[in-house]
């Protein structure tokens, strides 16, 4: 490997307008790509030009598991090490290659996922693999299914929408509608419609957007969260890999519905071919008049910026964005104050997931009223769900709220794979639930869930048949969430630690009799303690299986 | 005038400035809430949870470094569920730094029961001692860290920078930039790190020096 040339540094960074600390993660990455890696130069370099202690770039180049500090040897093939890609095992690799364990790369339904940085995939069928390696959503075409067609309408053809086909589906149409309307107007029909945020925390999205409206300050930004790396999740990913404009379209109607100037989309720098394809289509929107000064000539200016994330799930929480987004390292802020009064640089800021910004058009395109018909009372809509696990047709598939999740698993995706009965799903994510079999007639709404105690989350749905042993699962659920705290507060920063370390107890047989309560005071601690969501639902799913199948965690078992 | 907020604290009404903490609130009436990272002269961040009490109508537990009062909250601040947190949050501590040089620590590890060995079999976080400068050396084997050390260093004291936190969660670390020596970055070794850390995690060399010898001799 040669040393790194340190003159090719400046024409590359020259290309970035480095605008202070928040061009840090840009520069990064630039040089990244430059060197494959990150040269102790370069770091000085870019600290100098941004004005960033160099302790701190450090510490944020540390901080994100994508940079690295050494020149890789080799090339190497990233493998999935989350649940719905190794329950057989996950992928052979031949001896020789150098391989590394990353976790969920948002390829779930394509089961056991894997990348070659960069390289083509003809190269890895050089190396004998058995199995073709997707390297992005485009190679194996996902599945689409469910009852409506809506979000999903333009999903699944092996494509990417353009413009022009995304107008004739009816897009932009409701950009019309709502530049006709006055932003508390608009508002009024967001918040009409019932529609809740479906990042997760089911927050009442035109309540977010009121507040936000309602601020002091006239600087304000609109963000579409596009991190998506919950393990299990891929919706936002199809989404806008397969049609950007929708996206698009509602976030430019939220920086109008709030008086925004600006919006960033942050997406995790795994998703690279999703990124090119909303770069393309920000480009198309701009040449159309959609994006930039006066859209639509409605006298409205508004423009978006696309940010790529660097390998941490944490920076899925809102705030943990905004610092990354400044430059900093991805560490939760302590709230309040909420993003709607101080968010991004400290402004006033709404944050929208992106399958929640692409119900936005249909609001207007529809009405609210035709909208809210759908699903149940009081979970509007309809919802995506990410089908992974033993289950004949892993895909996405689109319902309105209120269909039964064996409905979903038997009838839509064509039920148990090889011939195997049901075991159990996870449900929600790793922050998420376990249902069983005798719940498989819970309705999908929020109210139902919530009452059958199970989080709905952003919609995974991982179905495990009756042979998967379970206490494998929780291990690398505990793992993930360790490896992804951030650090910063104790009981997560701890007790995701402890909880791995017990769990392999759990798995090895040699589980300790005061173990399981153990397990609970980590579980109450983190929960009741923690700043963020992150570490304040780290033990759920162990204490979601705990309490269905307590025998796991008792004795040492064949089986579950 | 400034307005004055009303509460209730552990049964008890008071009244404080609006924007006072519910630490500082409890302490105008004698309650003291017990705290590991917060320092008087440090931003508070709410690190270590340790001062979390039971805000009524509150799902979680609420820090009270950081929390302000707000007219008629209730305030528990040593209920059971308030204790059994914090008694872990120290037990899962002691099971991963050495804390037998932190009177901090180890005072409140006997308010709370708080048993050492709760959490056996534990991966402790371990480093080596760095011994690289004239004036003091590091063992961050013993740093629980509480960003003391890293606030003063930048905007809460002396604007030098030297050191910020290196990797993430359980492996995060205090260090410098690409692990120099302290001599070799910004630090103009005034010494304010060494002077708010809790634990023993950084030592003027007299002391490490003078302890040294202690262990020398009952060796
Ligand atoms: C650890 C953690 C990770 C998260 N990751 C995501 C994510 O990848 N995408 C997302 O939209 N929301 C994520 N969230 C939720 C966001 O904090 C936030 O609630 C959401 O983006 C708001 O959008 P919504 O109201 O449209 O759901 C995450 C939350 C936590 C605590
Ligand atoms: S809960 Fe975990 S991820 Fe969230 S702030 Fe605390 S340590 Fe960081
Ligand atoms: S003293 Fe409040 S969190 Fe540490």
């Amino acid at each position: 490997m040669p040393d790194p040339d340190p003159l090719l540094l400046s024409p590359v960074l020259d290309q970035y307008k480095l605008a202070g600390r928040t061009s840090l993660l840009p520069a990064l990455h630039a040089v990244q790509s430059l060197y494959g890696y990150i040269p102790e130069f370069a770091a000085e370099s870019i600290a100098r030009q941004l004005k960033v202690p160099l302790a701190e770039v450090y510490g944020v180049v540390t901080f994100y598991s994508h940079f690295r500090t050494q020149s890789a040897a080799t090339r190497s093939i990233q493998v999935c090490k989350d649940p719905a890609c190794r329950l057989d095992g996950g992928i052979k690799i031949p001896d020789g290659i150098q391989v590394e364990d990353v976790p969920c790369m948002g390829l779930c339904d394509m089961a056991p996922a894997a990348a070659v940085d960069g390289i083509s995939a003809d190269w890895t069928i050089d190396l004998g693999l058995s199995k073709r390696l997707p390297l992005s959503g485009r190679m194996h075409k996902s599945h689409i299914g469910g009852d409506v067609s809506i979000l999903t309408r333009n999903c699944g053809k092996g494509q990417v929408t353009t413009l022009l086909d995304y107008r004739a589906s009816g897009g932009y149409t409701g950009l019309e509608n709502a530049l006709r309307l006055t932003p508390p107007e608009l508002i009024a029909q967001v918040k009409a419609s019932g529609l809740v945020g479906r990042g997760g925390a089911a927050f009442p999205t035109g309540v977010k957007w009121e507040s936000a409206a309602a601020a002091s300050d006239s600087t304000r930004y609109v963000i579409c969260n596009a991190d998506e790396s919950e393990p299990g999740t891929f919706k936002d990913r199809i989404l806008l890999e397969d049609d950007p404009h929708h996206m698009i379209e509602g976030l430019i109607i939220a920086g109008y519905a709030i008086g925004a100037q600006k919006g960033y989309v942050y997406i995790r720098v795994e998703y690279s071919e999703a990124y090119q394809v909303i770069l393309h289509a920000l480009d198309e929107a701009r040449q159309a008049g959609i994006l930039g000064k006066n859209i639509l000539t409605s006298g409205f200016s508004f423009d978006i910026e696309v940010r790529q994330g660097a390998g941490a799930y944490v920076c899925g929480e809102e705030t943990a964005l905004f610092e990354s987004i400044e430059g900093k390292r991805g560490l939760p802020r302590i709230k309040p104050p909420f993003p709607t009064t101080a968010g991004l640089f400290g402004k006033p800021t709404v944050i929208n997931n992106v399958e929640t910004l692409c119900n936005i058009p249909e609001i207007l395109r529809e009405g609210a009223q035709a909208y809210s018909a759908r699903g149940t009372q009081k979970s509007t809509g309809t919802k995506l769900f990410c089908l992974s696990g033993d289950v004949v047709r892993p895909g996405l598939y689109e319902l309105p709220f209120g269909a039964s999740l064996r409905h979903l698993i038997e009838d839509l995706a064509g039920g148990m794979a090889n011939q195997r009965g049901f075991g159990a799903a996870l449900v929600g994510g790793a922050a998420g639930g376990f249902a069983t079999a005798a719940e498989l007639d819970t309705r999908l709404s929020f109210e139902d869930m919530r009452s059958a105690g199970i989080p709905l989350g952003a919609g995974v749905v991982m179905v495990f048949d009756e042979t998967r042993d379970l206490r494998l699962i929780l291990l690398r659920l505990a793992q993930f969430f360790a490896e992804e705290s951030c650090g910063k507060c104790f009981p997560c920063q701890l007790g995701t630690q402890r909880q791995v370390e017990i769990l392999h107890r759990v798995v090895d047989g040699q589980i300790d009799k005061e173990d399981p309560t153990r397990l609970s005071e980590i579980a109450q601690t983190m929960t009741d303690a923690s700043i963020c969501g992150l570490g304040q639902s780290a033990a759920m799913a162990i204490q979601s299986a705990n309490k269905r199948w307590p025998q796991i965690f008792t004795a040492r078992q064949d089986g579950r | 005038m400034q307005e004055m907020i009303e509460l209730t604290i552990d049964d008890e009404v008071v009244s404080v400035p609006a924007g006072t903490t519910i630490y500082h609130a409890a302490m105008e009436m004698g309650v003291v809430i017990p705290t590991l990272c917060f320092h008087e002269y440090c931003s508070a961040n709410a690190l270590c949870r340790v001062c979390v009490v039971e805000v009524e109508g509150s799902r979680v537990l609420v820090p009270a470094c950081v929390a302000k009062v707000s007219a008629g909250m209730v305030v528990h601040t040593d209920t059971p569920r308030v204790r059994s947190a914090r008694k872990t949050i120290l037990e899962m501590l002691a099971a991963s730094v050495d804390v037998s040089d932190s009177a901090d620590v180890l005072r409140l590890m006997q308010d709370y029961n708080a048993r050492s060995d709760r959490f056996p079999a534990s991966i402790r976080r371990e480093s080596d001692l760095i011994d690289d400068n004239p004036m003091y050396v590091r063992d961050y084997s013993k740093c629980i860290l509480c960003w003391r050390c890293v606030q003063v260093c930048a905007q809460d004291a002396q604007y030098t920078f030297a050191i910020n936190f290196t990797g993430r969660g359980y492996e995060t670390h205090i260090g410098t930039f690409y692990d120099r020596s302290l001599t070799e970055t910004t630090c103009v070794f005034c010494g304010q790190c060494v002077a708010v850390c809790p634990t023993g995690a950084l030592k003027p060399r007299r002391e490490w020096l003078l302890e040294e010898k202690d262990h020398a001799h009952t060796r």
